[in-house]
Parts: structure tokens; C-alpha cells; sequence
């Protein structure tokens, strides 16, 4: 065994290139050349300003719950690009005359890293990034109950993140898609290190994500404002503490099913292996025991943003509270009794995939209620379609076709016909990009000027809507159509010509989503170089509802110089109605914050080293690493000196200062909401006072 | 709207005039202990999916390997067992010792005296791995055989962080004194090791009882 494990000459992305030079090996070479510039470009970037120590002190250190959410957010985005450039790239391979440009292996390859990047390393940071920035803001918290632990969650999943991203530069990802079952992800069948990147990779990231779960409840459970109860409570803060309770259960399922397959593959364990009292199947049943509560996980952040949104921007209450608060419960109680429709096929009894199946459909009900919820709090609102506004519109429509698709894949005998079809693709994606991200980006626009003071351009981010909507039609409803004609998922190249103008109608899709995503590129350009004309320092930009609007933008800190006493579940509403401008102060007394550490990021990106070892079977730097990692937090558990104080006479302070702000700022109208006149606090002038 | 209202915020008032390095009044610590039982529930998960991957290995997975009723005796678990348990009713006098403000000398011979049979029942446990090696039951043998050894390893894994955890806490009582943070510390141990306790009542009900009787 050399010190380097398995890694050999070959694994570096640009070799197989010079052994074999063709479009597919060209293709992989210059997706490593991209990470390895990229990468390169930042640190000169960073040299070059002077931006390391600010980087260093402002970021990497930091334990402010709002800049832990906008790191998770910049992750997401990073790993949103590569994730959409694969997933064109894909498209192009389908229609491009078979085989196509790409290996099977490489084809293989990117649906494997396209999946899990989408569902691990973007959908997940978006969200619990979005549940950072916002939720402790609604609820009327200072921080995150447990601060540290929430920059170790953090950095944890950048390092698996990056994990993903080194395994275009060094050796491969695995090529068995994102659940990688086995047997076909054993070692026999992938001996190479591609399903290790996906164990270690997930583990650094699936921990992350437990211990955010238990941050967030323990958040919502301890730190409400007083007189907040949980009906009281914002509906964001309802799906946070759903989403949370299914991070800390559903999480595990994943871990335990990851170690058993790495002690099949390293340590010659039989957890899968059928000839030696294994049971592959198992695989797929703890699987999907993660899996399905997983896409909850995804989906319920999504419906609090909708629920904030949408009220906001109807100039109405929302309808229906208490049978939208039960519908997330029931939601979420109900995801962990459905996961076997992923396996109707597996060869159990039919009776137990009726039972399945029934439960399944039944989640289509509390979704229904949310859905009518939603249109109700619409009808006869005074509607603005700003761009959250937008997406959360599209949204309805779009996901309501994905639940009846949905409802039908429930029934066990269609399932029998779709399963590992194109359709069950389409469904997927159709649930996925309006109920998860359409959710974010809504949420991103809506609570953006809370994280940095302005606005994001409204123009861009409704021509991003658009090409977002149609692009994501015409992407994936061909893909209904060719999966009911036959045509089975994670194929490199079809042959039959049938399928070829869905393909390509599919393809224009692709581009036209690429689009909608360069157009949020630019859109956050053109924000940051406006940003002096869309800042908003008075607060409350849409004439907002909840707790967070009564801050100014961007939020202190701090976040609230006196915690608030809560009496209602629209705090600002009530408050706006009482004629004020800023939350009454209570006593300000002395507070605590959490002083910075680097022992978050150290502990994490020792951890990521070690994984980095594991995975190229450097046995001795996984070691070396876990012992580190011991002895980090060893120091930590030493350290008792992490709060510094911040006076009364400073909360004054920042307290009078922000009253001077809203003093001095005009108030603005409904009308000139996306103009350049809104510096903040918007009003309905037909109803203010 | 009184100045308690802002007693519910994070790190809250209350702390203050607290020596700053002790800023976590009672508020904070049963906060943390909420959170480690959260953490625990997570844990259980953890052990009860073993346990069901087990309980579906010990019956299809024998392949041609033993079958739990030639492999178990009830001999050497039993003992095991009653190490852990006395190990745990040892942990609820070091836990008394400590809220009834006792010296420290107490909370930590109590602690020394639970890790000790703590390392017995690894020991055994071991000695037990040991046995099953040599006759060439290794989990590499039967699917049956690797959930076994993976569920009682995972175990035995949790109870050996618990001693080295209870170690360092030592050390800590020793060096930093009886403060708030190594109580709750201690208290999160506690938690910790009864957990343990409970899921090996499982355990040895589900592997050695069951296999022996089956």
C-alpha cells in the first residue's frame, strides 16, 4: 500500500485527455480545467484586492447566523451552475446522433454528480441558508440557539461540496446515479473511487444537515419572542420546525446506509452481497427511509416562503393559518410512511404496496389545502407581481400538474408501467423546480434586502422568472410525453427516432432554464452595482408583514435592539396599524453575541481532508485527520471566553439611529414599490394612517 | 411591557454580572441538554436501524455461515450486561453526588468507578469479537454476521467515546473546576451512557436471548 492510497497518474482530470483525445475525454478535461481556474482566479482575486483578511474576519469566522445563511446561499449558487451546465450538456448528448459525443461512463458520470449536486449541495444549502438568514428574525431570536454548532454544520457541507468538485480534478465520481444502489455500486461492479466520493461526500454534508436540524428546533423551541406561541408563530417558522424534525430523523437513515456500503466495499462486509446473506434491497429501503422524508425536507421551506410571500404581496392576511400550520404537520408525519412507493416494484406483496400507495395519495391532501390557502389569500387581494410574488405564482400553477403526476405514479399498477421511465424524471423535476427552487428564488428576492440593505433589480428578476417558466416546460413535458411512449431514465443515447423532436424540443428548454439562470447572474450584478439606488435603509421594502420587516436593512448584528413582545401573528401588521414606524423598545439591557472562532471551519475542513483520505484509501490520513479533528474540539471544549458583550448605550444607540432613518424617510406608496423612490418602508396609502 | 420580557432572548440578561466566562445561567444549560436529547433521538434512529437490518439478517443471512443459536451462549452476555448495569446505577450517584453539591472527590470516584465497569463490559466484548475470530466467524463470513458485528461494534464504539469522554471530563472537574459548563457536560454524559444502557437492553434481548431460545 503506497502513501498515496489508490491514487494513480490517471486520475488527474487532464491525463486520460492526452491518452485519449476525444470530445468525451475533452469534455471532463475541461470541466477540471474550469474547477482548477476557477478556483486559481479566486485566490487571485482575493490576493490581488486584499481581501483575505476581510474574508477571513467578516466570513470564515463568523457565527452571525444572517452571513452563515448568505455563505450557504453563495455555495448553492456555485453548485446550481455546474449542476444546470450538466444537465445541458446532457440534453445535448440525447439529441446529438447516436451514440452521441459523450461515454456511456461519462453520460453515467454526470446524471450521478447532476442528482446528488441538485438535491445536496443545492437544494439543501438553499434552503437551510434561506432558514439561517430569515427564521430566527421572524421568531424574534438573537442567533441560532447553538451558534457554533451552526458554523460547523456550514462548513461541514462546503467540504463536502468541495469533495464533489475535486472529484472532476481528481479521479471520478461514481457512475450509479444519485442513490447509487447496489449491487451495481459494490466493489466488484465499481471498483474505482467514484461511489467513495458519494459515501464521504454525503456523510460530511448529512451530518451538517443533523445538526442544523437540531439547531433550528431547538431554536424555535427555546428562543420565541416572548408571547409567541406557536400558533403564533410565523408560517416559515412552522415549516423550519417541521423541516427540521425530518433533518433530524431522516438523516440518519442515509448515514447508516452509506457506512454499510462502505463496509461492504473497504472492510468486505455482506450488508447487500445477495450470495452471502446480504440483502440489496435493504439498500433501497433505508434509502428511501431518508429519501422520501428527504424531498419533505425540500419542499415545506418552500411553502413557508409561499405563504409569506403571497400574503405580502396581496395585501392580505393569509387565509386559513391554523389549517395551513396542520397541513405542514400532517405533511410531515405522513413522509415517513410512504417511502416503499420508490421500490413498488421490488416484489413485495401487493398488499403492502397498496397500503403504501394510499398513503401516498393521501399527502395530496393537506398539499391541496396549502394550494387553496394560497389562491384564497389572492382572491380579492390587491395583487403586485413582483418578481417573489412571480415565482410563487408560477409555482402553483406548475406544481399542481406535478402532484397529479404524482398521484398518479401513487397508484402501484401505473407505477409498474413508469417506473425508471422519463416520466417518473419529469414528475421528479416537476415537483423539485417550482417547489423547491422557484421557492428559494422567491424567498432569495423577497428577504434578500434583510441580509445586505437593497433591493434586487426587478427587471431581471422577472425576465429570470420568465425564461425559468418556459424553459422548465419546455424541458420536461416532452420528457412526460417520451417516458409514457417507453423511454427508460439514465440512457446515454436513444435510437428510437420517435423520441428525437421531444428531445429536442427538451434541449431548447435546457437552454432557455440556462438562460433564466444567467439572467439571475445578472440580475445580482446589475443589483450590486445599483446598489445605492435600490437600498432600502428604512426596512420594510414590500409593506411586509412579519417581525423581520420591522427591522431596517440590512439587519444589525444583533438583530433586534430589544426583543419584541408578541401578541399577534402579524407583530408588524399590528404594529403599522397602531401608527408605528419602529417596534417599541423594551429596557435595553446588556446582550451577548457569540465571539468569532475558526474552529468551525478548521474542525470541518480537517474533516473534509480526512474524507479526501478515505476516499483514495490513505488510510493513514483519515486517521491523522480524525485525530485532529479530536483534539480541535478538545481546545474548543477549553475555551470558555466566546461571548462578547454588546452594552445597552450601544442598543440605544443603534436604536435611536434607526428611528432617525425611518424619521427621516418619506413614505412611499404601493405604486413606486419597484421604483427607486422605495428606500424603504412601503405603505398602502388607501389603508395607512 | 416589562424588562422580563426580554429575559426569553437569546443569552439572555439574567447572565449578567455572572463572571463573564460563566455567562450561561440555568436557562442556557437546560437549553443544551434539550438540544443533546435531540441529538440522542437522532442516535436511536441510528441504533434502530441496525437493529431492524439485524433482525432481517439473522433469519436470511446465515448463508453458510453459523446460525445465531450456534453462535451465542448466554454466559459471557450476561455478564456484560450486569457491568453495564451497575455502570449505570453508578452514573445516578455521580449525577446525585453532583446536584447535592457533594465534594468533587465523590462525583469523581463515582465517575471512575462507572467508567471502570464501563471498560469491563467492552472488555468482555472484545474477549467475545476475540472468540468468534479465531473460529473464523468473522463478518466476513454471512450477512448475518456483519450486521451482528456492526450493530454490537456500533455500540461498543458509543461506550468507548463514553469513556474517553468521561476521562477528559475528569481532567476538565480537575482543571476548570466545578463550573456550570462541565456540569452540563457531565449531565449530557449521563444522558449519554443511560442511553447506551437502554439500547443494549435491546441488543441483548434481540441478539442473545432471542438467538440463544430461537
Amino acid at each position: 500500500m503506497s502513501i498515496l492510497g489508490s491514487l494513480k497518474w490517471d486520475d488527474i482530470f487532464i491525463v486520460p485527455f492526452f491518452k485519449e483525445p476525444s470530445l468525451s475525454t475533452g469534455i471532463a478535461a475541461a470541466a477540471g480545467g474550469i474547477v482548477v481556474l476557477g478556483a486559481l482566479a479566486v485566490l487571485v482575486l482575493l490576493t490581488v484586492k486584499g481581501w483575505w483578511k476581510p474574508l477571513w474576519t467578516h466570513w470564515i469566522t463568523t457565527l452571525d447566523h444572517k452571513k452563515i445563511g448568505v455563505i450557504y446561499i453563495v455555495l448553492a449558487a456555485i453548485m446550481l451552475i455546474r449542476g444546470i451546465l450538466e444537465a445541458v450538456v446532457m440534453r445535448a448528448q440525447q439529441v446529438a446522433p447516436a451514440p452521441g459525443f459523450l461515454s456511456v461512463e461519462h453520460h453515467a458520470e454526470l446524471f450521478s454528480t447532476h442528482g446528488t449536486i441538485m438535491i445536496f449541495f443545492v437544494a439543501m444549502p438553499l434552503l437551510i441558508g434561506l432558514i439561517n438568514v430569515v427564521m430566527p428574525l421572524q421568531i424574534g431570536a438573537r442567533d441560532m440557539e447553538f451558534p457554533f454548532m451552526n458554523a460547523i454544520s456550514l462548513w461541514l457541507s462546503v467540504g463536502g461540496a468541495a469533495l464533489v468538485m475535486a472529484s472532476l480534478v481528481v479521479g471520478h465520481f461514481e457512475t450509479g446515479g444519485w442513490t447509487a444502489y447496489p449491487p451495481y455500486t459494490g466493489i466488484k461492479l465499481s471498483p474505482n473511487e467514484g461511489v467513495d466520493y458519494w459515501i464521504w461526500s454525503l456523510m460530511l454534508t448529512g451530518i451538517g444537515t443533523t445538526l442544523s436540524g437540531i439547531n433550528f428546533a431547538v431554536t424555535i423551541y427555546k428562543q420565541r419572542a416572548p408571547g409567541m406561541t406557536l400558533m403564533k408563530m410565523p408560517i416559515f417558522a412552522w415549516t423550519t420546525l417541521c423541516t427540521a424534525i425530518l433533518m433530524i430523523y431522516a438523516m440518519v437513515p442515509l448515514a447508516v446506509a452509506s457506512v454499510m456500503l462502505a463496509l461492504d466495499r473497504h472492510a468486505g462486509f455482506h450488508f447487500f452481497t445477495a450470495t452471502q446473506g446480504g440483502n440489496m434491497m435493504n439498500f433501497a429501503n433505508l434509502f428511501w427511509l431518508f429519501g422520501h422524508p428527504e424531498v419533505y425536507i425540500l419542499i415545506l421551506p418552500a411553502f413557508g416562503v409561499f405563504s409569506h410571500v403571497i400574503p405580502t404581496f396581496s395585501g392580505k392576511k393569509l387565509y386559513g393559518y391554523t389549517s395551513l400550520v396542520w397541513a405542514t404537520v400532517a405533511i410531515a408525519v405522513l413522509s415517513f410512511t410512504v417511502w416503499v412507493h420508490h421500490f413498488f416494484t421490488m416484489g413485495q406483496t401487493a398488499h403492502l404496496n397498496a397500503i403504501f400507495g394510499i398513503a401516498t395519495m393521501t399527502i395530496g391532501v393537506p398539499t391541496g389545502v396549502k394550494v387553496y390557502n394560497w389562491m384564497l389569500t389572492m382572491w380579492r387581494g390587491k395583487l403586485r407581481f413582483s418578481t417573489a410574488m412571480l415565482f410563487s405564482a408560477g409555482f402553483m400553477f406548475t406544481f399542481v400538474i406535478g402532484g397529479i403526476t404524482g398521484v398518479m405514479l401513487a397508484n402501484p399498477v401505473i407505477s409498474f408501467a413508469a417506473h425508471n421511465s422519463l416520466f417518473l424524471v419529469a414528475h421528479f423535476h416537476n415537483m423539485l423546480i417550482p417547489g423547491l427552487l422557484f421557492g428559494m428564488f422567491a424567498g432569495i428576492n423577497y428577504w434578500f434586502p434583510l441580509a445586505f440593505g437593497f433591493r434586487l433589480d426587478e427587471t431581471w428578476g422577472r425576465r429570470s422568472f420568465w425564461l425559468w417558466m418556459v424553459g422548465f416546460y419546455l424541458t420536461f413535458m416532452p420528457l412526460y410525453a417520451i417516458g409514457l411512449m417507453g423511454a427508460p431514465r439514465r440512457m446515454a443515447f436513444f435510437t428510437d427516432p420517435a423520441y428525437l423532436p421531444w428531445l429536442l424540443v427538451s434541449m431548447v428548454g435546457a437552454l432557455a432554464v440556462l438562460g433564466g439562470l444567467t439572467s439571475q447572474v445578472i440580475q445580482v450584478w446589475v443589483s450590486i452595482k445599483n446598489r445605492e439606488s435600490l437600498m432600502v435603509p428604512a426596512g420594510d421594502p414590500w409593506d411586509g408583514r412579519g417581525l423581520e420587516w420591522s427591522l431596517g436593512c440590512p439587519v444589525p448584528e444583533h438583530d433586534f435592539t430589544t426583543i419584541p413582545n408578541i401578541t399577534s401573528r402579524e407583530p408588524w401588521v399590528e404594529a403599522k396599524e397602531r401608527g408605528l414606524r419602529v417596534m417599541e423598545p423594551t429596557e435595553f439591557v446588556d446582550i451577548h453575541l457569540p465571539k468569532n472562532t475558526s474552529m468551525g471551519f478548521l474542525v470541518a475542513m480537517v474533516a473534509t481532508v480526512g474524507a479526501f483520505g478515505l476516499i483514495f484509501e490513505m488510510w493513514w490520513l483519515g486517521a491523522l485527520c480524525w485525530i485532529a479533528m479530536f483534539v480541535l474540539v478538545l481546545i474548543r471544549s477549553y475555551d470558555t471566553d466566546w461571548e462578547k458583550t454588546v452594552t445597552a448605550e450601544e442598543l440605544r444607540a443603534d436604536y435611536e439611529r434607526h428611528k432617525h432613518v425611518v424619521e427621516t424617510t418619506p413614505k412611499v406608496s404601493l405604486d413606486d414599490e419597484f421604483t427607486t423612490k422605495n428606500r424603504g418602508l412601503v405603505f398602502d396609502m388607501e389603508k395607512a394612517v | 411591557m416589562s424588562a422580563t420580557t426580554t429575559n426569553l432572548g437569546a443569552h439572555a440578561p439574567s447572565d449578567q454580572g455572572h463572571d463573564h466566562g460563566h455567562a450561561h445561567g440555568h436557562d442556557k444549560s437546560g437549553t443544551v441538554i434539550f438540544g443533546f436529547w435531540i441529538f440522542l433521538m437522532s442516535d436511536l434512529i441510528a441504533f434502530s436501524l441496525f437493529i431492524a437490518t439485524y433482525a432481517d439478517a439473522e433469519w436470511h443471512g446465515i448463508a453458510s455461515g453459523p446460525s445465531p443459536h450456534q453462535l451465542f451462549s448466554l454466559g459471557l452476555p450476561t455478564v456484560e450486561t450486569m457491568a453495564l448495569l451497575i455502570s449505570t446505577f453508578t452514573f445516578g450517584i455521580c449525577t446525585l453526588g453532583m446536584k447535592y453539591n457533594a465534594t468533587m472527590r465523590r462525583t469523581i470516584g463515582w465517575l471512575v468507578v462507572t467508567l471502570i465497569f464501563g471498560a469491563i463490559f467492552l472488555g468482555i466484548e472484545l474477549y467475545e469479537f476475540h472468540e468468534f475470530w479465531i473460529e473464523g466467524n468473522t463478518p466476513q463470513v454471512s450477512g448475518f454476521l456483519s450486521a451482528y458485528y456492526a450493530l454490537v461494534g456500533m455500540h461498543g464504539l458509543h461506550v468507548t467515546s463514553g469513556i474517553i469522554w468521561g476521562l477528559l471530563l475528569i481532567v476538565q472537574m480537575k482543571t476548570m473546576g466545578m463550573t456550570e459548563l462541565v456540569k452540563t457536560r457531565l449531565m449530557r454524559l449521563g444522558l449519554f451512557w443511560h442511553m447506551l444502557d437502554i439500547v443494549w437492553i435491546a441488543l441483548f434481548t434481540k441478539i442473545y436471548l432471542m438467538g440463544v431460545l430461537s
